[in-house]
């Protein structure tokens, strides 16, 4: 663009006389929205596919309205309910049950029952029952004169306080109810986290499985990964290449397919077993039990990550000058001492990125464990997956997996600050 | 890495105990793999090794093509337990229709995108690049959990629309990054010369900008491809039997009737991931070629 100076006062105009500056800053603002616009429909569909969905999911972790829709004005007449000074609720919480109960949405109170037996168990039957007989009551018109006498007369149950104090749990909107679940926690009558019973504590269990199982992986990984890629990076680029294929092909080869092929090898009539006997190692009816338990999971989640270490450690690897060892050598190192000082500490963003992204990787799994895990091999991915099919308890299914994104998020947090996000090379 | 004429024998004993740990790293990265391949073939029902298939000289009735009938559908014998029916063949149709669909649409938001990202003047550009490669970061199982309560309430569960949908999501990432590095090395003074010379911006981007980042495009989709392909997480919880794939059939199959066909369909992946790799590792390079002409 061709300006004109006159003098030093003036501002520099283009030829169509607007300020040069305005133009500029104009074009830039165009060249800007020009960028955003190729960027926007796809940021759009991620958006609407996938971050929405996630932030629905960790909404639904504290959810608790459905359950006061179902019981909005029992819930209102609970709050007046003075717990030091009257045994039970006063006769207004139980007319309003009364006549939720009895009017109510079928299926909304039974989806609100699911929910009622998660703080207590019992809630199910108790409401079922009665339930059923506030239907006869109001088809026949039963006058009914104490609405607490009623009810305690239907189930004794509705005089047993511990019910009563339960329902605490549930009257607000949102809850950290299955917060605390997900730790192994619960509360008790007087709405104090409390641990689980004895058979009800897995989960801190499973997060601690998940995470040792994740350490293991990774520092299998660095363990066979580190030599392997040092070799790589240091063979002539033909055979480099050659080799290289080793590491890409299981990369590419489906999940599945590696698992099944793990299956194949490590149960009892498998592949090794088949060949420790065949070598006179071991006798043909104590062959190992390495597939279906704890053993099996990390064998086969090293093989599937390892490419994840090799690949990072190699592309870090492979600009370290040789003659950096040499001038070690030259100055009288011997090679351990060369490469500890001179070569281990320069491939550390190497081992960070490729050590990270294993243990993110590694802490998420879900297929492999569920596979080859059995019993005792299952990881916190299990559970997630139990109940979003089997148990439909989906606010504890939420929970768990917000806490485990919370991890991820961390974890790619550090990543980032050490590496940075946009270096991820796929092979 | 010969070693010099000089190595001290410890130096040596070293050197070789560090070539034999890598054969043996390689060893462990592809044995699995390999040792399907001939079980695949058996006669037997069992996934292993038969005797007869040791046997030597081989013994021709412990080998079958059995099994790869059975997956194509081929049913000779009436009393076997394990289904024999089109399940395999119905999930590899949906399979690559799936793929297909979601690398089309997947490639072509993920390059216009990469095409804006690339451009100097991209506003908030890190926090985009994050979003766009969040799919990618979070786990599956989380994800499939978030889009199945989502998807539920959109009534896209147990359909092709939501299965698709979730797979571009998945796979856009790998599209984005692969396009934005190739975009890297692209020289802008190729634009600004056909823009100059008077072409118009869509016919720049096909007559100049498209061909130079081909490599780039293709394997992005290659890997937009495979990622779909081999789903399992959200198809387990996203599909019904309508929308059977492969990686549903092969775990149904690994969690229910253990049968070689399931070996079968794994030799036929293991022989498309090779495809799959061969291709992208000579795109790969012709690319590097380019780029270096370029530069030059």
């Amino acid at each position: 663009m061709e300006a004109h100076i006159s003098t030093a006062e003036q501002v520099l105009l283009t030829t169509d006389g607007i300020p040069l500056k305005d133009s500029l800053k104009k074009t830039e603002r165009r060249n800007k929205i020009k960028a955003f616009l190729l960027v926007f429909p796809l940021l759009l569909f991620i958006i609407v596919t996938f971050v929405v969905p996630i932030f629905d999911m960790l909404g639904r972790s504290i959810d608790d309205s459905q359950i006061n829709q179902v019981y909005p004005k029992t819930f209102e007449e609970y709050g007046k309910w003075d717990k030091k000074a009257d045994e039970l609720p006063p006769e207004e919480v139980f007319k309003a049950i009364y006549f939720e109960l009895g009017t109510g949405d079928k299926i909304m109170i039974g989806r609100a029952l699911t929910r009622m037996n998660y703080s207590k168990s019992g809630w199910k039957s108790l409401i079922k029952k009665t339930q059923r007989q506030i239907k006869k009551d109001l088809k026949a018109e039963t006058v009914i004169t104490s609405y607490k006498d009623r009810l305690i007369e239907i189930n004794e149950k509705w005089a047993d306080r511990t019910y009563w104090y339960a329902m605490s749990q549930m009257i607000n909107e949102r809850t950290p109810i299955y917060y605390w679940n997900a730790l192994d926690r619960t509360y008790d009558a007087e709405m104090n986290v409390v641990r689980q019973s004895e058979e009800r504590r897995i989960y801190v269990k499973t997060w601690i499985k998940t995470f040792k199982v994740s350490v293991y992986v990774t520092f299998f990984c660095l363990l066979l990964g580190f030599p392997v890629a040092h070799l790589l990076a240091n063979l002539p680029l033909r055979y480099s290449n050659l080799l290289m294929i080793f590491v890409l092909l299981p990369f590419w080869t489906s999940l599945l397919v590696r698992t099944t092929a793990w299956i194949v090898m490590l149960q009892q009539n498998g592949v090794i077993n088949g060949v420790l006997v065949w070598l006179g190692i071991l006798c043909d009816d104590c062959r190992i039990q390495m597939v279906y338990n704890e053993t099996g999971t990390l064998i086969a989640m090293t093989q599937i990550l390892l490419p994840f270490m090799i690949l990072p450690l190699y592309s870090v690897m492979k600009v370290i000058p040789p003659s950096h060892l040499r001038a070690a050598a030259n100055l009288g190192a011997k090679p351990f001492t060369a490469f500890i000082r001179v070569y281990l500490p320069q491939t550390v963003p190497g081992m960070s990125a490729g050590g990270l992204l294993v243990f993110v990787l590694a802490i998420g799994y879900f297929i492999t464990p569920e596979l080859v895990g059995g019993k005792d091999g299952q990881l916190i991915g299990h559970w997630i997956a139990y109940h979003l099919k089997t148990t439909l308890n989906w606010g504890l299914c939420a929970a768990l997996g917000a806490i485990l994104l919370g991890i991820m998020l961390i974890l790619y947090w550090l990543y980032n600050r050490i590496v940075g996000i946009d270096n991820i090379k796929l092979g | 890495m010969a070693l010099p004429s000089y190595t001290k024998p410890g130096e040596r004993i070293f050197y070789y105990f560090y070539i034999t740990f890598c054969g043996v790293v390689f060893f462990f990265l592809m044995a699995p793999l390999v040792a399907i391949i001939p079980i695949s073939f058996s006669q037997s029902p069992f996934m292993l090794f038969t005797e007869g298939m040791l046997a030597w000289p081989p013994d021709p009735d412990a080998w079958s093509f059995r099994w790869y009938r059975y997956m194509v559908g081929i049913c000779e014998d009436k009393n076997l337990t394990t289904p024999c029916g089109n399940k395999w063949m119905r999930g590899t149709v949906n399979s690559f229709y799936v793929g297909t669909i979601s690398t089309v649409i997947a490639t072509t938001l993920g390059t216009i995108a990469a095409l804006g990202l690339s451009k100097p003047h991209m506003p908030f550009k890190g926090l985009i690049m994050s979003i766009l490669i969040s799919p990618m970061i979070v786990p599956l199982i989380i994800t499939a959990a978030g889009m199945f309560f989502f998807y539920a309430k959109v009534n896209l569960v147990y359909t092709f629309t939501g299965i698709i949908m979730a797979h571009v999501a998945l796979s856009v990432p790998f599209v984005v990054i692969t396009v934005t590095a190739t975009l890297v090395g692209y020289d802008t003074n190729m634009t600004r010369a056909a823009q100059s010379l008077g072409a118009r911006p869509m016919k720049t981007f096909f007559k100049v900008t498209m061909p130079l980042i081909l490599p780039g495009i293709i394997s992005g989709a290659l890997f937009a491809f495979i990622t779909s392909f081999d789903e399992v997480v959200i198809v387990m919880f996203m599909a019904s039997i309508e929308q059977l794939t492969i990686p549903k059939q092969m775990w149904a199959g690994i969690r229910q009737e253990i049968s070689p066909v399931i070996l079968c369909m794994a030799t036929c992946l293991v022989v498309l991931s090779i495809l799959l790799l061969t291709t992208v590792e000579m795109l790969r390079r012709r690319s590097e070629n380019l780029r270096g002409i370029a530069h030059r």
